[in-house]
């Protein structure tokens, strides 16, 4: 099996969002994690390595600090890495992404492209973009993979349910948080990630020339929500307090 | 020339979801603002009804396809007939709720026909230069942006649903138009084999109006029967911080946070969640939200509309005995 996960490198949970004078957001002192769903899909390249043989290979598109997330991956146990980066690429929008994934994955050739169920970050549905841009089918929000031969049956995770859906590969799949458990880098992981290969790329290198950027939307400008101010606290025993929350849910709220 | 609004409608049996109401309402005055026409497109089986009632909410027109295919989504087909409709009558914008299926479908629609899509948007304006301007979280809620579409047609958004009313249906006929189920043979690749539908006949907590949520003040998962008895009388769905949904109480379906789902309900009750930055990022932008807490310094009462300082096992069953009073 040749199995390509992509891993985004985005802002920890714990971070405060800042917007810098110039509009844009405050990255400078913010700590940057794997996308914590790609740990899942991480896990689940392994897990389907040691089972079925082959290799796995990160991709990821991002600033030269992605590569931070590219070596915790192959950490983990991945065996090789790609980073596509590009001064170009600031501000391209997400089928532009897309494109440039695309073709990053298709030079690797792979049976199985594996990714987070979302980025915690801008959460954009890539993986049905990638799948779409290399014309082959994608499983979204996946519990379960199971590989049969050049086919793979995969749960999904669906509103109100789930779905069993099989697919020709190869084929891209989203993880969900129920997939699995994702290791820890090991240190001997740790240490053997620092010599496996991690390779740098451009556009050029892929074959994309820059005018590929031309995006289709645009973000305009970014704000932070009203702060939330805390409201009332309703005095009293509970069976008071809950009567009188009850009726100025309904009285004064009006939300019940 | 670019022409139309559409809306893509999520039915299911029989139904149309209310979230396509949501973005069909909308659709309507945003269609009449431009002087444009609004089109749904409704893909099912024995869904011939849903003609009706999607004109009662204000399409003009309807592209209907009531074939086999699509009695259940999927990817394939789902893209095939969506992609060449816009492709052949070329629409201004093309509207999407952000549901599994919305979610799934948009961006491969939307790559198909060589455009991009804004995910998850929660407020759509008018706009002379742009056409609309969307407003999408980023960061699960930590912050916004505003974004649109240059020139390239159409604009897709999803749409996360309670982010606009629905309005009063009127009576009103719409043309219909029948839609040939065909299917690209590279669409075909993915079959759905099974549907396990969930027991729980409760809302979907993205679309719920009410959300009853327990974190890891709920002591162990026996507990959640005083919140399913609250939900109950409200209509509510039941979430989980992911406290409790570590600790093996809930599925990781109900949790909701930056690391689950986000949601906007009009009344959010956290029972025993201390308000965590990942808790609140998914939760924020509630419109009223009610903390039950016995810790009177959780950070959770810095967002609460109402609080109570007290302890959920007794506070939580007096309120579900005051709800039902006032649905008697
Ligand atoms: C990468 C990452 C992602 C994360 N993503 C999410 C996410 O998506 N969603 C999420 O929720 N968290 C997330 N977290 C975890 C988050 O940081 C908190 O740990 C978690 O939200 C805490 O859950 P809690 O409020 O239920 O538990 P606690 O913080 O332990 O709070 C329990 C609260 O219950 C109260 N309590 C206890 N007993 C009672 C009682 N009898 N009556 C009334 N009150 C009582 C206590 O006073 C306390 O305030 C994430 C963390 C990380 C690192
Ligand atoms: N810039 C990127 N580089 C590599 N993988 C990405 C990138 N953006 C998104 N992905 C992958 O796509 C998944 C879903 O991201 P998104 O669609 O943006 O929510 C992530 O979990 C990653 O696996």
């Amino acid at each position: 099996m040749n199995i390509v996960v992509l891993v985004k490198q985005v802002f920890d949970t714990e971070a405060k969002i800042v917007i810098k004078p110039d509009g844009k957001i405050d990255d400078s002192s913010v700590t940057l994690i794997m996308n914590p769903y790609d740990e899942n899909a991480v896990e689940e390249g392994l897990l389907l390595k040691e089972k079925l043989g082959g290799e796995v290979t990160v991709v990821s598109v991002g600033t030269p600090k992605a590569q931070d997330t590219l070596r915790t991956a192959l950490a983990m146990g991945a065996d090789k890495a790609v980073l596509v980066s590009d001064p170009a690429l600031e501000g391209a929008d997400d089928y532009v992404l897309a494109q440039v994934l695309a073709k990053a994955v298709q030079g690797i050739n792979p049976d199985i492209i594996l990714t987070g169920r979302v980025a915690i970050d801008y959460g954009t549905k890539i993986a049905s973009r990638v799948a779409e841009a290399m014309g082959i089918p994608q499983v979204n929000t996946v519990t379960k993979i199971e590989v049969n031969g050049d086919k793979a049956v995969a749960t999904r995770e669906v509103d109100g349910g789930s779905e069993l859906v099989e697919v020709t590969l190869p084929a891209v799949f989203s993880a969900q948080k129920s997939l699995n458990s994702p290791r820890y880098p090991s240190v001997a992981g740790i240490m053997k990630a620092k010599k496996k290969e991690l390779k740098n790329l451009a556009l050029a290198d892929l074959g994309l020339a820059a005018e590929v950027v031309a995006g289709r939307m645009k973000i305009l400008n970014y704000y932070l929500p009203p702060a939330r101010k805390g409201g009332r606290i309703i005095p009293g025993e509970p069976a008071q307090a809950a009567a009188e929350l009850a009726n100025l849910l309904r009285t004064e709220a009006k939300v019940i | 020339m670019a022409k139309g609004i559409w809306v893509i409608v999520e039915q299911s049996k029989g139904t149309v979801r209310k979230v396509s109401l949501e973005l069909l309402s909308q659709g309507r005055k945003l269609a009449d603002e431009k002087g444009e026409e609004l089109v749904a497109v409704v893909l099912g089986q024995g869904i011939g009804s849903l003609a009706q009632q999607v004109a009662q909410y204000g399409a003009d027109k309807v592209f209907l396809s009531d074939d086999a295919n699509f009695a259940n989504y999927t990817t394939g087909a789902y893209t095939s007939v969506v992609a060449k409709l816009i492709r052949e009558n070329e629409p201004s914008l093309v509207l999407f709720g952000n549901t599994a299926v919305g979610k799934d479908l948009a961006p491969r629609v939307a790559t198909r026909v060589g455009v991009d899509v804004a995910v998850d948007c929660v407020g759509m304006e008018s706009d002379q230069e742009h056409y609309v301007v969307l407003t999408r979280p980023i960061y699960a809620g930590k912050a916004f942006a505003k974004v649109a579409a240059l020139s390239a047609r159409p604009i897709m958004a999803t749409v996360r649903p309670n982010s606009f009313p629905v309005a009063d249906p009127t009576a009103k006929d719409a043309q219909v138009i029948n839609v040939a189920p065909e299917i690209d043979a590279n669409d075909l690749r993915a079959i759905l084999k099974d549907v396990l539908a969930q027991a729980s006949g409760r809302v979907d907590l993205t679309e719920a109006n009410i959300i009853v949520s327990g974190g890891r003040g709920m002591k162990g998962p026996e507990n959640y029967g005083i919140l399913e008895e609250l939900a109950d009388c409200l209509g509510a769905a039941v979430g989980a911080s992911r406290a409790a949904v570590d600790a093996g109480w809930k599925e990781h379906k109900f949790q909701v946070g930056q690391t689950g789902k986000t949601v906007s309900p009009t009344l959010y009750i956290a029972c025993g969640i201390s308000g965590a930055i990942q808790h609140l990022a998914g939760m924020g932008s509630s419109k009223v939200i009610v903390a039950i807490n016995k810790d009177p310094e959780a950070n959770i009462f810095s967002v609460a509309d109402y609080g109570i300082v007290g302890d959920l096992f007794d506070v939580v069953p007096v309120l579900t005995q005051e709800c039902k009073k006032l649905k008697a």
